[in-house]
């Protein structure tokens, strides 16, 4: 039973994880390789402040603050970067976090900090608030994805030279793109600390950022339950894929390959696929 | 006499980083994609060059297998994996070149052993003293062949009809397809080329450090990224400026940041620093 209660609560925190990834890239069109950056500063938080005794919901709302600042002062720089630009700068901020954290004796150095003090809400108990959390985050999403805010990060998304012809106030709206899913990836770090007991720079590193960003992809850019599929399904892959042992990143890259190869809307986008083959009579088909 | 020293082998490091990235910048000119899998021919290079040479003992053998084993590979890749996806947005190419180079890397991995391999005799060892400073003939010899076949490459493209045909194809595609030149075989050029560079310097690394192992084409696949961004992304001399440039600055960084920041984080912070004050990188095309 802990095996399945440690795995339920692996794959709410990378749900949460990839639907705040998705509200910057899937809904506000943002390209982000160095969102692991933003959960480590949310993880290396809850760490520190927990290891200076605070409690672990207390250190929840820090985390988000930190990681949300962090957010914006790099959704700063989207205002300056874009495209191309913007993914290669923000993979910059990543190996910049890593760097810095690596040579600072007090957040633990190379050898990360371990033997962080219990959350003090049983195994079970956390799970269900992992959970909790995580269904919260899905929430939100569909909230924004269907409100007004929404729309503009859609339109931003699509064509943002249009949207500033419209009148719209880009900045502004994209810097609340960031400031949110940092927040978010933030509190995902917190749950993340609490849950392992230990962390290290190399967590929160560049190839933590590309899996992040394959869920996204993976379930279909800007699709809420796609998005929310797609982790929970490679979040547990490794777990699951201990059979083939040695070949698990040839499977989990080639996957990755094939289905931007194949289908490059993600699951989303081959669900959509499938359904539209059986409603529409042949000819309907494009 | 420090600084001499460490200008050297930044320069050295800058030559290897100038090799890989003038072929990601020929794809990005013509593509517009981000093309990380270009470190996994800069492996498939060294190994080709190590397996080799010491089959037959022929260094130069070496070199030549490595190139055109490179190069094809990249013609294959571009077929197999660009070519479909060109219609698609940028970051669809982007997350299916990140999948082809993790399933690369562990191909490798699996195909030749995870421990590496090395040459059997290893040759351009001898040591140089040049105006009081110690070289290695094979770190010499990075720089002149560097420089040669980037003067040979410059000479080409200038001179040639097909180096013109690939220039018009990158300034206006539709434009030089209607004079009759063939789209298809510019990009197969273009991708030869650049692989061709990959391999080359693949042998040089493993020459250098007398290694070649499954991730040695890590580091390779974000700094030349980095680089071609630096250099305004498409931009042969821009890149060859950052290039240079940037195995300076991470020599003299590594020596007076140490204590603060690794290698990578000094180059990505000097790689932020030039973003924002000149967001379209140092050499922007109009």
């Amino acid at each position: 039973m802990n095996y399945e209660i440690s795995l339920l609560t692996t794959m709410a925190i990378a749900v949460m994880f990839a639907l705040s990834l998705n509200l910057i890239t899937g809904f506000c069109g943002q390209i982000s390789l160095g969102h692991a950056t933003f959960q480590g500063v949310g993880a290396y938080t809850a760490a520190m402040l927990g290891k200076a005794g605070w409690p672990f919901l207390a250190t929840l709302p820090v985390a988000m603050v930190l990681a949300g600042l962090l957010g914006v002062i790099v959704g700063l720089a989207s205002l300056r970067v874009r495209a191309d630009f913007l993914a290669i700068t923000t993979m910059g901020v990543g190996f910049l976090f890593v760097g810095i954290v690596r040579q600072q004796e007090f957040l633990g150095g190379e050898l990360g900090i371990s033997s962080i003090p219990d959350h003090g809400l049983g195994r079970l108990g956390f799970m269900a608030l992992a959970l909790v959390m995580c269904v919260g985050v899905a929430a939100l999403s569909m909230y924004i994805k269907r409100s007004w805010m929404g729309r503009v990060f859609n339109g931003i998304a699509e064509d943002e030279d249009t949207m500033r012809v419209l009148g719209i106030d880009v900045p502004r709206y994209k810097l609340a793109a960031f400031a949110m899913g940092t927040a978010l990836a933030g509190m995902s770090g917190a749950f993340y600390t609490y849950h392992l007991n230990f962390i290290g720079a190399e967590s929160f590193g560049f190839v933590e950022s590309i899996t992040v960003l394959s869920m996204v992809v993976f379930g279909g850019i800007g699709s809420v339950p796609g998005v929310i599929i797609a982790a929970a399904l490679l979040s547990v892959l490794p777990a699951w894929f201990q059979v083939i042992g040695d070949y698990k990143l040839l499977v989990y890259g080639g996957l990755l390959f094939l289905m931007m190869r194949f289908s490059p809307s993600g699951m989303a986008g081959l669900a959509m696929r499938l359904s539209t083959t059986k409603l529409l009579p042949k000819e309907g088909r494009s | 006499m420090l600084a001499i020293e460490l200008i050297a082998q930044g320069l050295i490091q800058g030559s290897i980083y100038a090799l890989v990235a003038l072929g990601l910048t020929l794809v990005y000119g013509l593509l517009r994609i981000l093309h990380v899998a270009h470190a996994a021919l800069f492996t498939l290079g060294g190994y080709v060059g190590v397996l080799v040479c010491n089959a037959s003992g022929n260094l130069p053998l070496g070199f030549f297998c490595a190139a055109l084993v490179s190069g094809l590979g990249g013609v294959v890749m571009f077929r197999l994996a660009y070519q479909p996806l060109l219609n698609q947005p940028p970051y669809v190419a982007l997350i299916a070149s990140i999948g082809l180079f993790i399933a690369s890397e562990e191909a490798f991995r699996i195909i030749f052993g995870a421990q590496g391999m090395s040459f059997n005799t290893p040759s351009l060892e001898q040591q140089f003293s040049i105006g009081g400073l110690q070289f290695k003939l094979a770190e010499l010899l990075v720089m002149l062949s560097t420089a040669a076949i980037i003067g040979v490459l410059a000479f080409l493209q200038s001179r040639t009809r097909v180096g013109i045909a690939c220039q018009a194809t990158v300034s206006d595609p539709q434009m030089a397809q209607s004079f009759g030149i063939s789209l298809r075989q510019v990009r197969d050029i273009n991708f030869f080329v650049g692989s061709a560079l990959a391999g080359f310097a693949g042998v040089w690394v493993a020459l250098l450090n007398n290694l070649v192992e499954p991730t040695m084409g890590s580091v390779p696949s974000y700094k030349a990224l980095a680089i071609i961004v630096l250099g305004g992304l498409g931009s042969v001399p821009g890149t060859l400026t950052a290039a240079l440039l940037l195995g300076v600055i991470e020599a003299f960084g590594t020596i007076y940041l140490g204590g603060i920041l690794d290698r990578n984080a000094i180059a990505f912070a000097f790689l932020i620093a030039v973003l924002m004050v000149r967001p379209q990188g140092l050499f922007a095309r109009s």
